[in-house]
């Protein structure tokens, strides 16, 4: 291999290595001590619960507002979708309910972790 | 330079490797660090194969014969458009684009789900990493694409011009990004099994993700068929080969996929069903992938030898094996939450349409894999042709169509009765005008193209219901005058409407297949100039002889030495229809042995086919002139004698003046087939739609909002 | 009848059909298929009225075309044994000639082949094969 190929191939080896060994840097400290992009929430698991109790708040959506589309669109008898209209809304409250819970636990934990006491 | 491509290889093999461990070792720590440094090991790894990619591009595009895969597929005659392409027309060259795209799409997936589902992702970039480092391992073991050669020989081939078409350079990428987008769905939907969460969350990034994948294979699809009909000299479209159905299967799959995992998201039922689909799709593609290349099954498409057969069987039983294991061992989390409320729902149509095709995608599997499964069970290669394919996929074609016009009309969950009835008026009244429409002008001896005809009314008439019907909701509720409405309502509701869309350009496709496969009309003549001959209700004249000679470059741009045609005039009832200029391209064939003018046009012949398109019918010909005439044949012979390589060129130009002067009869391919551009234009809309369905709605947030508000003073009426 | 049962029932009946509909296509696939046979094979197996599907070489210097009709021999791919000469019409593919690889239904009538009409198909040439270098590849 010729000397400008070896040194192309060098600087790439440099280059994967800096990319993939990034997040490894011990320059990073284990806690909440990064400026800009908080990479790690304080609590993983809480954050996938959130995250899927939202995505299942948008679908509940949706769904309510596609049963309404129905309705106008004189594919549901008015008593039908009142019944189902009914049953979507119930199901939302109960989803926001459980989303209020988390973002609530959530708060108390930040409270917890900033107070003095700890 | 070669040194640097290969070196790309080892280093992507190697980060590939880490990759995996990083990540998996990540996860199961619970150090995100890892899982992190696995992603970026994606995004490394796109980086390193761009850089290969290049490295190989860039050997082509500089005619360097050096490097084995451009001396056996380019030459200095080969335009440059097709150097630049025929990157992927070898086995070495494909490996390495499909994993190249693989490592772009895998980042871009794994870039948009950075900050959600680490667990799930953490395990996907694994397997992401594993299906590109199985391909990698392809190149540097098997098929490398950077052997060279010392001394570089000082021409190339050239590529083979059967290959020297636009579609067919666009057709590759396409596809093997369908292919390789397939892998995603699979990477997320086992990730998100191992991981054990399979929610609300998953399904919003598995949908793009399939999406992106049916978008893409679609569109490889569509172009693959058109390329066959408009560049090929046999005229149709859709042989039933066993590389074309190849790509179709992991499509109906992903069609069936897109479809009940809105039933999930509603309803939290056919998880199983769901994932199963998932991992079929993904299994499918790796199988298409396989088949092109392993000459296991005879085909049009031979890509190589038997070397890759092994270790593709390997992989795909790892991979069915694998997701029977985590279907299996996990299915307590993957019960269903509720049951279906009732039949006449649209959720139901929704597991119909599901059933339909899978359905077609098992027909199709036993029809392509039958020489493999009667060999294994009687010990004799049989294989089952287009005939048998079409028995069986027509009449689910039908049903699929039908059921897409019945879907819109049915409310979810639980539609009314007596709406649903009323509703029903229209789509059926539609249907019924047409089928007297076409007894009316006798279309209805095609029962099969008669049955097609009106399920597509009754489709066009459900749709159209729709969308009048959603204007005018709008309208009462908005006050806003009639475009204006449609355009909001489209907006609002893009998934629902730019379904309609989809379903609508399906059937228009249909359509347009079933006309020109019932109602065509093909033959075979031989024509001397001035001679004319009836094909059905049209009149064929051949008007004169055309011949070009470039030493280098065709009008064409495809680097045909001579390329000998005719004009032909087309009329209908003394009045002109089309005119014609189909052609034969003979190509430079670098073969010695046949002399030194022989050698110039004794190259693969391509046909380059002539074809008037409108709405409602294609005038479509091909032509095989006979240079093996005598008269010119003599020419050659004299020109081997007597001229050096030098000079041979003249004798091709004596060869064009003697075709000119007196030509021979020539072959003439006649085809005329009804409403083809349905096809093309189907297709079009279908892709439409989908981009509607899928494009995110900005002002979901703001309407969310809005319900949310309701429902909090819902509740608070209710505390009250 | 309650939910469950008739759940159970709907399931029953849609899996019996499902499986019927599968036995219908499986049994059809075996009386509708055509074997693949090399020239050998052929000439041994042959009856008249039933198609095959004949894989082989085209035979070097055997094509010959009259009008509509073309004419050329099928040998075995591995060489030597019998030639067979078909009668063929319909679409010839661009890679057509002598040397290439071809797969055409044909079917004995009388004493002669008749291959059916837009059957042929000529595989690409190969080009993934390694060759010496300086060695062209053609045909």
């Amino acid at each position: 291999m010729s000397p400008p190929v070896v040194l192309l191939t060098v600087a790439l080896i440099a280059f994967v290595v800096l990319i993939v060994g990034a997040p490894l840097m011990p320059a990073r400290g284990p806690h909440g001590e990064r400026g800009g992009e908080l990479d790690t929430p304080p609590d993983p698991q809480l954050e996938v619960a959130r995250e899927d109790v939202e995505a299942e708040r948008e679908a509940k959506y949706r769904e309510i507002r596609d049963t309404e589309l129905d309705y106008r669109t004189g594919k549901l008898s008015e008593e039908d979708y009142a019944a189902v209209d009914g049953t979507l809304r119930a199901q939302a409250l109960e989803i926001l309910d459980r989303l209020d819970a988390l973002e609530g636990s959530d708060l108390t934990r930040e409270r917890e972790s900033t107070d003095p006491g700890d | 330079m070669a040194g640097l491509g290969y070196a790309c290889l080892l280093l992507a093999f190697a980060v590939c490797g880490y990759g995996i461990c990083a990540s998996i070792y990540g996860v199961r720590s619970g150090r995100v660090e890892f899982s992190d440094s696995g992603r970026r090991a994606v995004y490394a790894l796109a980086c390193i194969l761009t850089v290969a990619f290049l490295v190989l591009e860039v050997a082509f595009l500089r005619n360097d014969f050096s490097f084995n895969t451009v001396a056996d597929t380019s030459s200095r005659t080969t335009p440059t458009f097709y150097r630049a392409a025929a990157v992927w027309s070898s086995q070495e060259g494909s490996l390495l684009l499909w994993a190249w795209l693989l490592s772009l799409w895998a980042s871009l997936a794994l870039f948009l789900t950075r900050r959600r589902m680490r667990d799930i992702a953490a395990y996907a970039t694994a397997i992401l990493l594993g299906f590109a480092g199985f391909f990698v391992s392809l190149m540097i073991f098997y098929a490398n694409p950077f052997k060279t050669t010392s001394p570089a020989p000082a021409e190339g081939v050239g590529l083979d011009p059967l290959l020297r078409f636009p579609t067919m350079m666009i057709h590759p990428p396409m596809l093997y990004s369908g292919y390789t987008l397939c892998t995603i769905p699979l990477a997320f939907g086992m990730g998100a099994l191992l991981a054990r969460r399979v929610d609300a969350d998953w399904i919003r990034s598995i949908r793009r993700f399939a999406f992106a994948a049916w978008f893409f294979l679609g569109i490889g699809i569509l172009l693959g068929a058109r390329w066959s009909y408009s560049e090929l000299g046999w005229g149709g479209y859709w042989g039933w080969d066993a590389v074309e159905n190849a790509s179709l299967m992991p499509w109906l799959t992903g069609t069936a996929f897109l479809h009940s995992l809105m039933i999930q998201e509603k309803r939290g039922m056919l998880k199983v069903w769901n994932v199963s689909l998932v991992l079929a799709t993904g299994t499918l593609a790796i199988m298409g992938t396989f088949l092109v290349r392993s000459g296991v099954l005879n085909s049009i498409h031979a890509f190589g030898g038997a070397t890759l057969g092994v270790p593709f069987v390997v992989l795909i039983g790892v991979l069915i094996s694998g997701s029977i294991y985590l279907v299996v061992s996990r299915r307590d989390m993957l019960r269903s939450e509720h049951r279906l409320d009732s039949l006449i729902s649209r959720e139901s149509i929704f597991i119909a349409n599901n059933i339909v095709l899978v359905g077609l995608c098992f027909v199709i599997f036993w029809g392509t894999y039958f020489p493999l499964i009667s060999e294994a069970l009687t010990g004799q290669e049989a294989s089952v042709g287009p005939p048998w394919f079409d028995r069986y996929t027509v009449p689910l074609a039908l049903i699929l169509v039908l059921l897409s016009g019945i879907g819109p009309v049915i409310a979810w969950r639980r539609a009314t009765l007596a709406n649903a009835r009323r509703n029903f008026m229209v789509p059926i009244g539609a249907a019924l005008l047409t089928l007297l429409v076409m007894v009316a002008t006798g279309v209805s001896h095609k029962p099969l193209a008669t049955a097609m005809f009106c399920c597509a009314a009754f489709v066009f008439g459900s749709v159209g219901q729709e969308f009048y019907r959603g204007t005018r909701a709008r309208r009462a509720m908005a006050g806003e005058p009639a475009p204006r409405a449609l355009l909001a309502l489209v907006r609002r509701n893009r998934r629902r409407y730019g379904g309609y869309i989809v379903h609508l350009g399906i059937a228009v496709l249909f359509v347009g297949v079933a006309a020109s496969s019932s109602f065509q009309h093909a033959s075979e003549l031989g024509l001397s100039p001035g001679q004319s001959t009836r094909v059905g209700a049209y009149t064929i004249r051949y008007v004169r002889p055309t011949a070009t000679i470039t030493p280098r470059y065709d009008a064409a741009h495809t680097g045909s030495t001579l390329s000998l045609g005719a004009i032909i005039a087309v009329s209908k009832g003394g009045k002109p229809v089309a005119t014609l200029a189909p052609s034969e391209g003979y190509y430079n064939s670098q073969d010695p042995s046949q002399g030194t003018v022989g050698s110039l046009i004794g190259g693969q012949p391509v046909s380059h086919i002539a074809n008037n398109s409108s709405f409602t019918r294609d005038v479509w010909t091909a032509i095989a002139p006979d240079i093996e005439a005598p008269s010119l044949q003599r020419i050659v012979k004299v020109g081997n004698a007597t001229l050096g390589s030098e000079d041979a060129i003249v004798a091709i130009g004596y060869l064009a003046r003697a075709y000119l002067k007196d030509p021979p009869p020539a072959q003439f391919h006649f085809i005329v087939s009804p409403m083809v551009m349905w096809i093309w234009t189907g297709g079009m809309i279908v892709f439409f739609g989908g981009l509607i369905a899928i494009w995110p709605a900005p002002s979901a947030v703001r309407r969310g909002i809005t319900v949310r508000a309701r429902a909090r003073q819902a509740r608070g009426m209710a505390r009250v | 009848m309650n939910p469950a049962r008739k759940r159970t029932v709907r399931l029953v009946v849609a899996l019996t059909a499902a499986v019927v509909l599968a036995g219908a296509l499986v049994y059809t696939s075996f009386s509708a298929a055509s074997p693949a046979l090399t020239p050998t094979e052929l000439v041994r197996k042959a009856e008249p009225g039933q198609s095959y599907i004949l894989t082989g070489t085209v035979a070097p210097s055997s094509v010959h075309r009259e009008g509509a009709v073309l004419n050329f021999s099928v040998e075995d791919r591995a060489g030597g044994g019998m030639a067979i000469p078909i009668s063929y019409t319909g679409t010839v593919p661009d890679p057509f000639r002598e040397g290439r690889e071809v797969v055409v239904t044909v079917e004995k009538q009388g004493g002669r082949y008749v291959g059916e009409r837009n059957s042929l198909i000529t595989k690409c040439p190969s080009k993934y094969t390694t060759a010496p270098a300086g060695q062209t590849k053609t045909g």
